[in-house]
């Protein structure tokens, strides 16, 4: 895999919609063979780079290099590097599945032998051979996902550009998905991918962006997000009723510990220490707190996330479930 | 050649999911049967009048057959988003657009020789200019398709494209000298009937049919044509601006 060759290059990226500001003067790379995030909420603007990206938007300005072909002013000359999974399906839904392979792949130029071939694969890979011949319009969520994955490979791209691939999908399809994700890194297709999971960009990536109204806050590799925490020790307490007015008691008593509330019923300590949980257990009940879990915890990118962003991982998720909320 | 693959397969796919379903088969004949018995009924001087009627009732059926296609065909996919699947493809725009109004040209077309197939058990058709007649045919086809396709890039809805079509086509049923001479018109009316494709291509069928040109059908030909390519032009502008935003 050659890493260091520019698979994807943008420069100061600019595109408004009347005073509404989607992307803001965002600058990335990545490399060829790399599996690189976009992590953000609910209207940050991924969907919007992701269409500037694949010719289906013009940017206001800035510049954009797919693969070493300039996209800047001709946004569809290196459509056929890429492959691209929106983040709704939008296949045929009077076409069976098997149908919108193969139309798919035609759309690229592929033979008919050929077309067939690989959609018969693909149908496979993805366990969906048994609903080969059923219409896309009734195949369920989970299953439209799949095939809308299977479409944007089926012409095997340099690049492939997945918008939320996992968002409305149960844990078992979600996991298969993120293999195939996987597997597909490693057969060397550059992969770009969005997401508002944490989890998913931290066990997926390679180098993740954050993208917060628009802008980019931070670019790295997920080793080197992690680093500052790493060392840190940190103890989760939940409990029965609000504890939002301990916070202050709590800080007096213990100088050496920092809390934060994650929600109001939840305390977060995190020291450079180790914690003695039950010595907080003890304190927080002679206040009047009923505690109903207290733990260590590993700190993980979302802690990085939330201190980057200021963003509540939790609620940027729940946002996301809403009916709707995905978009 | 990887163009062509993808243009006979978006052809051959609008071909099956919409022109050849049966409600699209019956609608392209009950639509132009339905014309050519009113026109024929009502008219009340007997075979004599189909001559000068069938122009018309051709070119109305060329325009309603194709026009109301591309709502579904362009505008339904576009809110659906799978259109957005053909603007990713590597395909050049014009052809992807040419391919995706085909379907339309081929089914207008087809639509015009209902009443045709119709007239032919009625009256001799012997004397018709097929040479011009079958030409004309197709370029009306292929100037309605590309009136539908700038009428359904412009608009947001189905519904909006289907009241959008009419505000053209009703005018140019009485406007385009399809039922009466354009001579009859009021003079104030009269600049709107030249400024409308369907003009031209009414004219070469009467000419066609029963060899009354009012104009030399040469410059009918070269009009049309030029309508033709004005609106492609401009529903490709349209979408350039419009679409890939
Ligand atoms: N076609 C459009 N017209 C007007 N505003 C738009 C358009 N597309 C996007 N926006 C605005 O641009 C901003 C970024 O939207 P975008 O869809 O890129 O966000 P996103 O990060 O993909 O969000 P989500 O996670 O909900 O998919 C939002 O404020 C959105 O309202
Ligand atoms: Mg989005």
């Amino acid at each position: 895999m050659l890493k260091d060759k520019s698979a994807i290059a943008v420069s100061s990226l600019v595109k408004r919609f009347d005073d509404i500001v989607a992307v803001d003067d965002v600058t990335f790379r990545v490399r060829s063979g790399e599996l690189f995030g976009f992590l953000g909420p609910n209207g940050a603007g991924k969907t919007t780079t992701i269409n500037m990206l694949t010719g289906l938007a013009c940017p206001d300005s800035g510049m954009i290099q797919i693969c070493d072909i300039d996209c800047t002013n001709r946004p569809r000359a290196a459509q056929h590097l890429i492959g691209v999974v929106p983040d709704e399906s939008n296949l045929y839904p009077e076409l069976t599945g098997f149908e919108n392979l193969c139309f798919c792949a035609a759309l690229y130029g592929i033979g008919k032998p050929q077309r067939r071939d690989r959609a018969g694969k693909l149908l496979d890979t993805f366990d969906l051979s048994k609903a080969a011949n059923r219409r896309f319009g009734g195949y369920s969520r989970g299953m439209k996902r799949k095939l809308t994955i299977a479409a944007g490979i089926i012409h095997k791209p340099e690049i492939l550009f997945l918008d939320e691939p996992t968002t409305g999908i149960d844990v078992a399809s979600a996991r298969q998905l993120r293999q195939i994700i996987a597997d597909l890194n490693h057969a060397g297709t550059t992969i770009f991918l969005t997401t508002h999971y944490i989890e998913e960009a931290e066990r997926l990536c390679d180098r993740i962006a954050f993208i917060v109204s628009g802008r980019i806050v931070r670019i790295d590799t997920v080793a080197n997000l992690i680093q500052p925490i790493q060392a840190k020790h940190v103890a989760l307490f939940s409990f029965a009723n609000a504890v939002n007015d301990i916070k202050d008691r709590l800080i007096d008593t213990f100088p050496g510990l920092d809390f934060s509330l994650p929600g109001p019923c939840m305390i977060r300590a995190e020291a450079d220490e180790s914690i003695r949980v039950g010595l907080l257990v003890r304190y927080l009940e002679d206040q009047g707190a009923e505690v109903k879990e207290a733990r260590r915890i590993q700190p993980s990118l979302e802690d990085i996330f939330v201190q980057i962003t200021g963003i509540e991982a939790d609620a940027m998720r729940r946002e996301k479930e809403k009916p709707g909320g995905g978009r | 050649m990887r163009s062509w693959i993808a243009f006979w397969n978006i052809l051959l796919k609008d071909m099956r999911t919409y022109y050849l379903k049966p409600p699209n088969i019956s609608w392209g004949l009950v639509f132009p049967l339905a014309w050519t018995g009113m026109f024929f009924i009502k008219s009340g001087s007997g075979m004599g009048s189909i001559p000068t009627l069938l122009p018309g009732v051709v070119a109305v059926s060329i325009l309603f057959g194709t026009t109301s296609m591309l709502s579904v065909t362009v505008t339904f996919e576009k809110k659906q988003r799978s259109f957005e699947r053909l603007l990713l493809a590597p395909v050049p725009l014009e052809l992807l657009m040419l391919a995706k109004t085909s379907g339309a040209i081929l089914f207008g077309s087809a639509n015009a020789f209902v009443p045709v197939a119709m007239a032919a058990f009625l009256i001799d058709l012997s004397g018709v200019a097929w040479e011009t007649f079958v030409p004309a045919v197709f370029l009306i086809a292929v100037a309605s398709t590309f009136l539908g396709l700038f009428i359904a890039v412009a608009v947001k809805e189905v519904f909006e494209a289907q009241t959008f079509s009419n505000f053209f086509r009703f005018p140019m049923i009485f406007l385009c000298g399809l039922f009466f001479p354009i001579e009859n018109l009021p003079v104030f009316l009269k600049p709107f009937s030249y400024v409308l494709p369907l003009t031209y291509g009414a004219d070469i069928l009467h000419g066609a049919v029963h060899g009354h040109y009012a104009m030399p059908f040469t410059l009918s030909f070269s009009l049309l044509g030029i309508f033709c390519i004005g609106l492609f032009m401009l529903s490709l502008h349209n979408i350039k601006k419009r679409w890939i935003i």
